[in-house]
């Protein structure tokens, strides 16, 4: 593949890429998320989604020939499989059925001598036998006929592998993320699994970001950041360090914020996880234990599905958590987003959308409601009744639009209609008026531009200047994490990895989202 | 604002019905149809509809969407009547003892009912139709079952069971539709105000404002917002400490507490009690007539009750005379059913919501 550009509309995700695979290697592909990885592969696999917003700029050459998919059939009689990150297995079908999907071995019958090939029997003796040997090749024992739901995860893993190689014409298989959902045990079986693969002369892209995983089993490498091309090398001539350096990149920009001196050494703690496990779909934390001091602002980083998203919405009780919290020495109760309202802890959720915003009233009244519901604010009693005060509602909604330049026609208009920067700044102005101890922010920058990013930021350091609030902000952008926070916890599998000051370098940043162990890593 | 704007605004359903009411009313303009006769009747029908179709509020407000479960509340209204009827009372007891009846069992019912809903999120339009003809048609069984007494109430032969339909002649008949008219009017009072009192029903009108009031007053208590919130979107309501199951049981109470109230006031200006299968032809006029007033299945506010009501109550009542003068035969009764129908379906095809 070839200066391989692509655009989302007039964001360009992918920058003249080039990618280089021999025949019968083993190539891993890197880059944090939102590198650019998943849509290289969509590229050059054909998925629809590339032509329906506009096709690529580039050309791939394959197997000698001049290659530009389509539609994923063309990709796969070229003979290109992939496997995807989500499994695609039908669940009720057999192991065989599923490895052999519309690719069926049939006998002709009567039937289909009249109407056609479609109306063939199957030949489920030739199928079993396929789909033994095709097994086989992974080292896997398994009756066939089992149906594929209720297996353990890592076979359905070597399922999808085992349809992809009993396809006869493979030349490159493609794995996406394969050892994400393995566990170890697993994962090396699989690794050795891959190594055989490749001996039989099929090229192999592997993608991950488990650095020593590529470090064991690839031959060569390929980085990509931000969409474009770092480096492409052999792997023995690479350490994990330095891949760790080239993935994160960037130095941080020198514009930290002007963040308040908290001190280090005070080890009292004003809030604690203690083995929280939230069991929040495709974020599960397993286990996270954490001390934040009075006035801190603590970041949560790390790759996307380690859990660190899972643990503010755990903290809120949105999903269902275990654990112990404490706040100021007194136990929190769990899955309740009310009390931990009511124990002044506020949440902006990562789905500003979904959970952030009403989108279909007004801004001033998204920016109050919660005060209304907990603290009893904006209400005038009239008898018996609470009515709510609407002009206060109102005056309070134009003074926040002014504090925070939320740029709209007035109080009065739905949040639908905002961009998203402004959504982020009347979700932010909620927090303000109910001023909590402790505000949960999640993705706070997410989908918003520049400008709006550094008001966003720069607010949440104000707040927690003048107001001593204590933030917990988790972000997929270390860079933001490093300008506004003073620690930064690395989660990674559910679990803190480690804790590091902003200032830490790049490759300690690298090494501790792969889940590497810094300390052995860096003497 | 450009035409398309102004059409988005109006909607396309009050644009349909509006356009219809006025041709049909320059059409009994032109065939000399008595225009106090078409203006009381229009006024009645309102009254008499648009508590039921105020019900549809409540319900819609706290996210459950349309309350096709009318006849629930329904029923109890009808029982609430029907123990007044049976204790023989009449005038203004009778009224007031049947809603202070029905009111408690409509609550009591509406609570078990959207403890129900809560099991199943996202299917209570279907389940809530099919608990309608549930309960419909169990009810059958109780109204040939029970044991009333009263011999107006009960079959002329056998003596047990209630009859289809219960003249309230005697009891509470009209008790709204005449609360401010006389017998005779004083000489001193003028002539138009004695034409406006026999032209409007004020009293049926006035008990539509007030229960009208009381939800908006209820819409802008803390308690009321809180359901608002919840109805609009459960996952925000969930992370700011919102309980949006019991938002969901007090808009169901209040929806079939109106319901209940609706029927008793309905009863009393139609001057009959209609029992047995009668409760399932509630649920649809109303649902068009809210929708028409701009309602979405999502949102909804007094005013597009109003304007739902009037319009469509107001066709109906104008195309009566019309047609049957045009054409021969049933031909109101068909495109009522035409009306409602093809509105509900329009209102199911789209999500969001009118002005």
């Amino acid at each position: 593949m070839k200066n391989i550009s692509k655009f989302y509309g007039e964001n360009q995700v992918l920058k003249d890429v080039q990618l280089n695979i021999k025949e019968g290697e083993i190539h891993g592909l890197l880059g944090e998320n939102g590198a650019g990885k998943s849509t290289l592969m969509n590229v050059l696999f054909g998925m629809p989604v590339i032509h329906s917003t506009g096709g690529f700029q580039g050309e791939m050459i394959f197997d000698g020939k001049s290659y530009a998919p389509k539609t994923p059939t063309e990709a796969m009689e070229m003979g290109i499989g992939m496997v995807h990150q989500e499994f695609m297995l039908i669940p009720g079908f057999t192991i065989t059925e599923n490895i052999k999907l519309n690719r069926e071995n049939t006998k002709p019958t009567l039937l289909s001598k009249v109407m056609g090939p479609s109306l063939e029997k199957l030949d489920l003796a030739k199928m079993k036998e396929d789909a033994k040997s095709s097994l086989k090749k992974l080292n896997m024992d398994i009756d066939e006929f089992l149906p594929v739901a209720g297996l353990p995860v890592g076979y359905m893993q070597f399922i999808e592998i085992a349809r992809e190689i009993d396809k006869t014409n493979l030349k490159l298989l493609i794995l996406d993320e394969p050892t994400a959902v393995l566990t170890e045990s697993e994962a090396e079986q699989f690794l050795k699994v891959i190594k055989s693969l490749s001996e039989m002369g099929i090229a192999i892209l592997f993608i991950t970001h488990r650095l020593d995983e590529i470090k064991a089993v690839t031959d060569s490498i390929t980085i990509l950041r931000d969409g474009t091309f770092v480096k492409s090398t052999a792997t023995q001539e690479t350490s994990i360090v330095e891949m760790a350096k080239l993935m994160i990149g960037r130095e941080v920009e020198t514009s930290k914020s002007s963040k308040k001196d908290i001190d280090i050494s005070n080890e009292e703690s004003y809030f604690e996880l203690q083995d929280l496990r939230v069991r929040m779909p495709g974020e599960r934390v397993k286990g996270v234990n954490l001390k934040i001091r009075k006035g801190e602002i603590l970041g949560l980083g790390g790759l996307a599905g380690q859990g660190k998203i899972g643990i503010a919405n755990g903290i809120m009780g949105i999903y269902p958590t275990t654990g112990k919290i404490l706040k100021d020495g007194k136990e929190m109760k769990l899955n309740d987003p009310r009390a931990m309202l009511n124990e002044s802890i506020a949440f902006l959720s990562e789905d500003r959308k979904g959970v952030g915003l009403l989108l279909d009233d007004a801004i001033d009244f998204n920016i109050v409601v919660t005060s209304i519901e907990i603290k009893e604010d904006f209400i005038k009693k009239v008898g018996p009744l609470k009515m709510v005060d609407k002009k206060e509602i109102k005056s309070h909604g134009e003074k926040m639009i002014k504090d925070l330049d939320i740029r709209c026609t007035g109080p009065g208009q739905e949040t639908r209609f905002l961009s998203g920067g402004n959504q982020q700044k009347v979700c932010i102005a909620r927090a303000l008026t109910l001023n909590p101890d402790i505000l949960l922010v999640s993705e706070p920058t997410r989908g918003i531009d520049i400008g709006a990013k550094n008001l966003v930021l720069d607010t949440l350091v104000k707040l927690n200047e003048e107001l001593n609030m204590t933030i917990i902000i988790t972000s997929s952008e270390l860079a933001e994490l490093r300008q506004i926070s003073h620690r930064i916890a690395i989660i990674s599998e559910g679990k803190v990895q480690t804790i590091l000051p902003p200032d830490a370098s790049p490759e300690e940043f690298g090494l501790a989202m792969a889940g590497e162990d810094i300390e052995g890593r860096m003497e | 604002m450009d035409a398309k704007k102004i059409l988005n605004k109006i909607g396309i359903p009050r644009l349909i019905i509006g356009s219809l009411f006025l041709i049909m009313l320059i059409l009994a303009f032109i065939l000399e149809i008595p225009m106090d006769g078409i203006a009381k009747d229009i006024l009645v029908r309102f009254g008499m509809n648009a508590i039921l179709v105020l019900a549809m509020v409540p319900s819609i407000q706290s996210g459950i969407g349309i309350n096709f479960n009318l006849p629930l509340g329904v029923i109890f209204g009808l029982i609430g009547a029907l123990v007044s009827l049976e204790l023989k009372l009449s005038g203004w007891t009778s009224f007031v003892v049947a809603i202070g009846v029905a009111v408690p069992l409509a609550g009591l019912a509406g609570y078990l009912y959207g403890v129900l809903l809560n099991r199943m999120k996202g299917q209570e339009m279907t389940v809530g139709n099919y608990m309608g003809y549930s309960i419909v048609s169990f009810m059958c069984i109780f109204w040939a079952l029970a044991p009333f007494q009263n011999r107006e109430l009960t079959w002329a032969m056998g003596g047990s069971g209630l009859r289809t339909t219960i003249s309230m002649e005697y009891s509470m008949g009209g008790i709204l539709d005449n609360a401010f008219r006389m017998e005779t009017y004083p000489a001193s009072f003028p002539k138009f105000l004695v034409k406006f009192l026999e032209i409007v029903p004020l009293g049926l009108l006035l008990t539509f404002a007030i229960l009208a009031t009381m939800i908006w007053v209820f819409s802008r208590t803390k308690r009321g917002t809180a359901m608002l919130v919840a109805g609009n979107s459960e996952a925000f309501a969930v992370s700011n400490g919102i309980n949006v199951n019991k938002q969901r049981i007090i808009g169901m109470v209040l929806s079939t507490i109106l319901a209940a109230i609706g029927i008793i006031v309905y009863s009393q200006s139609f001057g009959l009690l209609q029992l047995y299968t009668a409760p399932l032809y509630v649920a649809l006029p109303a649902t068009a007539a809210i929708l028409i007033g701009g309602a979405s299945l999502s949102k909804a506010k007094i005013i597009h009750v109003i304007i739902g009501t009037f319009l469509f109550q107001g066709l109906l009542v104008v195309a009566m005379p019309v047609i049957n003068i045009i054409s021969e035969g049933s031909m109101a009764e068909i495109i009522r059913i035409i009306i409602s129908n093809g509105i509900i379906l329009y209102a199911l095809t789209r999500k969001e919501g009118g002005a």
